[in-house]
C-alpha cells in the first residue's frame, strides 16, 4: 500500500499533440492518499478511464511522474506495480473454474496453496459465490462474472491500490447497493486504497471519502462530499454535483454585492471586482421564496417529491430551481426569489472566485 | 396447440434433391454399384458380392498406403497448428502491415494446387532448381527422385508452405475477436505470457482451431495433385499415398471393382474420422459449459 503521487501529469493518446483540446488529461499535479477511498466522478469521456489506466500502468503517460510512495513507476509495467482493477465489463477466464479465476492472481505471485485455498474461500463468501466455487466460468450469468471480476480484485491483501472503472453498470440495482456496501466495509477493513470511477453521483457519494470530480481532461475538484456540495471549485462541479445542481446566472460583481439585471444580490463576502466571464452560483437548498425584494423569476411549475419540493423557474431565460419545504403557499403575486448570502459563490470564467482576506483555499 | 400436417410441401424439397442426387448420390451409387461387380472387359459385369472389400482390407498396398497416409497426415498437423498459432500470435494487430501480412499469407492459398506442385518440383530439383542446387552447392546429398526421406521432407515442407497460411489466419481472426480488456485484466492479475495464451487466447481460438484442424485432416487425407506432381508417387511407393494408389488402381489398370470398394472405405475412414473429431472437441466445449 503506498500514497499515489501523480506530478505534473498529462496525457494525449495523438502521438504529436499540438493543442490543449488534444489532451485527454491536461496537466495535473495530485496526490491520493494511502487508505483512501476516493470516487472519480465526471460525465461520461471526460478522461476518468485514462487516469485509471495510467494509475495502473496500462497507459503511459505523455508527460509527467507517477510515483507510489517515493517509489518512480512512470516506466514500471502493470505487473510490477501490484495493482488491481476491476473493468466495467466482466472479465473472466472462461476455461477455469470460478475457484481458479479467485486463485489466479495469488498463483501467479506464488503464493502458498493453503493460504490461496482459504483466501478464496473468503473473497468468494464475500461476493456470495461460495456455492459454484467448483463450476466453469463459461455460462455465468454477466453478473456473476462480474462479481468474480471483482473478487478477484479484492483477492491480494498486499495491492497498492485497488481500482474499480464502473464496475457495476452491468448488476442489477439490488446487487449494486449490497456490493457496494461490501467494498465500503471491505475498505474499512483492509484499509486499501482504493479509486472508484463512476458517473453516478449517489455511487461516488456513498462509497468515497473523498470526490474526485473530472471535466474535460481536468481534475477540476477534490473534496469530500461536503466540500463539493458546499463550496463547489468550478460550475461543473456545481451542476454535476446534487439534483437539482446548482443555479449558476450571469451576473456583475463589486465587492460585496452582485447585479443580475436591476436586481442587487447581496454576497457574505468581498469579492473586489472579478474579471473575465462572472457569475454567481447558489444551490436550490439555499434558495428561498420571497414577495418583497429579490430577483423576479417565471414560475414554470412545481415538483413535489416527497419530502420537499423543488420549484422550476426561470428568469431571463434562465433555468432557475429551488428546494422549497413541504407545505407552505407561494405568494399571490409576482414570484421573487432570494438567495442566502452564505452560500452564494462567485466564479469567473466557470472557476470559483475567493473572497478577499481568505489566504487558503479550503476545497482545491 | 396441433402443428398443421401438409404432405404437399414435400414437393418443395424436389428441386435440391434432384440436385444432391445428380451431385452427390448417383455418382457414388455407381462407385457402390462397381464395388460389387467384376468384368472382363466387353462390358459384361458380374456380381462379385463383398468379394473386393474382403480383398481390399486384406491387401498390403493399401495398408501401406494407408499407414503412409496417417503419418503424413500427423506430420503435417503437428507442424502446421503450432505454426499456424506461433505466425498468428506475432502478426501485427492493426495498421498497414496488418494488411500486408494478410495479402502475403493468403498468396499460398490463391495458387492452384498443380501450381504448388510444379513450383517445388522445379525449386526442389538439383540441376536447375533454387533449393536443390543450394543445398547440393552446401554438400547436402539431397534428391527427391531417388531418396524416399528427400522426397517425404520435401512433400511435407511443401504442404506446410502452401497451408500453414489457413491455419495462421483462422487464427488471426480468432485473436482479434479478444477484446483489450482480456490482456489489460491478465496484466493486472500478473499472468505471465503463456498463462495469458493458455487461458485466454487458446480458449478463444478453440473454435476456429477446431475448423482449422478439421479442413487441414480432411485435406491432407485426400492429398493428390501436389505429390503427383513432384514425385509422383515415388521413389518406389515412398509416397504414394492413398489417392495416389486410387488413381494408379482405377484408372491406370482399370481395377474398376477393387479401386471403388478402396474408394468407398477410404470415404468411410475420412467420415469417421472427422466425426470422431468433430465430436469430441464440441463435447469437451459442451462439458465446461455446462459444469
Amino acid at each position: 500500500m503506498a500514497r499515489i503521487t501523480l506530478s505534473n501529469l498529462a496525457h494525449s493518446y495523438l502521438a504529436a499533440p499540438k493543442s490543449d483540446a488534444d489532451f485527454a488529461l491536461k496537466e495535473m499535479d495530485h496526490v491520493w492518499e494511502d487508505g483512501g477511498a476516493y470516487a472519480l466522478l465526471g460525465a461520461s469521456g471526460c478522461g476518468k478511464t485514462t487516469l485509471l489506466n495510467i494509475i495502473s500502468g496500462l497507459v503511459r503517460p505523455s508527460q509527467g511522474r507517477v510515483l507510489f510512495g517515493e517509489r518512480d513507476v512512470t516506466d514500471a509495467a502493470t505487473p510490477d506495480r501490484n495493482i488491481a482493477q476491476v473493468f466495467q465489463f466482466p472479465v473472466v477466464y472462461d476455461t477455469m473454474t470460478v475457484r481458479d479465476n479467485l486463485a489466479f492472481p495469488l498463483r501467479n505471485r506464488g503464493m502458498s496453496a493453503d493460504y490461496v485455498a482459504s483466501r478464496v474461500q473468503q473473497i468468494a463468501r464475500m461476493i456470495g459465490m461460495e456455492e459454484g466455487l467448483g463450476r466453469k466460468a463459461r455460462g455465468l450469468t454477466a453478473d456473476a462474472k462480474q462479481k468474480i471480476s471483482l473478487g478477484r480484485g479484492m483477492v491480494r491483501e498486499d495491492v497498492n491500490a485497488i481500482l474499480f472503472d464502473e464496475p457495476l453498470t452491468v448488476i442489477d440495482p439490488h446487487m449494486k447497493w449490497e456490493l457496494r456496501t461490501q467494498l465500503k466495509s471491505l475498505h474499512r477493513q483492509f484499509g486499501h486504497t482504493m479509486i472508484y470511477v463512476t458517473h453516478d453521483q449517489t455511487e461516488a457519494l456513498t462509497f468515497a471519502d473523498r470526490v474526485v470530480v473530472m471535466h474535460e481532461g481536468r481534475v477540476v475538484q477534490m473534496g469530500t462530499p461536503q466540500d463539493l456540495f458546499d463550496l463547489p471549485a468550478h460550475t461543473f462541479v456545481g451542476y454535476f454535483i446534487g439534483s437539482p445542481g446548482m443555479n449558476v446566472l450571469d451576473a456583475t460583481v463589486e465587492g460585496d454585492r452582485a447585479r443580475i439585471g436591476d436586481t442587487v444580490i447581496a454576497l457574505g463576502a468581498r469579492y473586489g471586482r472579478p474579471e473575465g466571464r462572472v457569475q454567481i452560483g447558489v444551490r436550490p437548498e439555499f434558495v428561498s421564496v420571497s414577495d418583497g425584494e429579490g430577483l423576479p423569476v417565471t414560475l414554470n411549475r412545481v415538483e413535489d417529491v416527497g419530502r420537499h419540493r423543488i420549484l422550476r423557474a426561470s428568469h431571463a431565460g434562465r433555468e432557475l430551481n429551488a428546494v422549497l419545504p413541504e407545505g407552505g403557499t407561494l405568494p399571490a403575486g409576482p414570484l421573487r426569489l432570494v438567495f442566502d448570502p452564505a452560500h452564494t459563490l462567485v466564479y469567473a470564467d466557470d472557476w470559483r472566485v475567493r473572497p478577499e482576506g481568505t489566504s487558503f483555499e479550503r476545497a482545491a | 396447440m396441433d402443428k398443421p400436417v401438409n404432405q404437399k410441401a414435400w414437393f418443395l424439397v424436389i428441386p435440391v434433391l434432384v440436385l444432391v442426387a445428380f451431385s452427390a448420390v448417383i455418382p457414388l451409387m455407381t462407385v457402390v454399384n462397381y464395388s460389387v461387380q467384376d468384368t472382363f472387359g466387353n462390358n459384361e459385369f458380374f456380381w462379385a458380392g463383398l468379394d473386393w472389400f474382403d480383398e481390399m482390407v486384406h491387401s498390403d498396398r493399401l495398408w501401406d498406403a494407408f499407414w503412409r497416409q496417417v503419418l503424413f497426415s500427423a506430420i503435417i498437423l503437428a507442424i502446421e497448428v503450432p505454426l499456424g498459432i506461433y505466425v498468428a500470435l506475432n502478426m501485427p494487430k492493426k495498421g498497414l502491415w496488418a494488411s500486408v501480412c494478410l495479402v502475403l499469407m493468403s498468396l499460398p492459398l490463391l495458387i492452384p494446387f498443380n501450381v504448388v506442385g510444379t513450383i517445388w518440383q522445379i525449386f526442389g530439383r538439383v540441376d536447375i532448381g533454387l533449393l536443390g542446387h543450394t543445398l547440393a552447392a552446401m554438400g547436402i546429398d539431397y534428391n527427391y527422385t531417388n531418396d524416399p526421406f528427400d522426397a517425404w521432407a520435401t512433400i511435407i515442407v511443401m504442404d506446410v508452405w502452401h497451408w500453414t497460411s489457413l491455419i495462421a489466419l483462422l487464427c488471426y481472426a480468432g485473436l482479434q475477436s479478444i477484446p483489450q480488456a482480456y490482456y489489460q485484466a491478465a496484466e493486472i492479475d500478473q499472468a505471465s505470457r503463456w498463462k495469458v495464451f493458455r487461458y485466454i487466447e487458446l480458449p478463444k481460438m478453440q473454435g476456429v482451431l477446431l475448423i482449422a484442424v478439421l479442413l487441414r485432416f480432411m485435406d491432407s487425407f485426400m492429398i493428390y495433385t501436389e505429390p503427383f506432381v513432384v514425385t509422383g508417387g515415388g521413389p518406389g511407393n515412398a509416397t504414394t499415398f492413398l489417392s495416389i494408389d486410387l488413381v494408379k488402381m482405377a484408372v491406370g489398370q482399370f481395377d474398376l471393382g477393387p479401386a471403388a470398394a478402396f474408394s468407398l472405405m477410404y470415404f468411410l475412414v475420412i467420415l469417421l474420422v472427422s466425426w470422431v473429431f468433430y465430436t469430441v472437441m464440441t463435447n469437451l466445449d459442451r462439458e465446461e459449459a455446462g459444469r
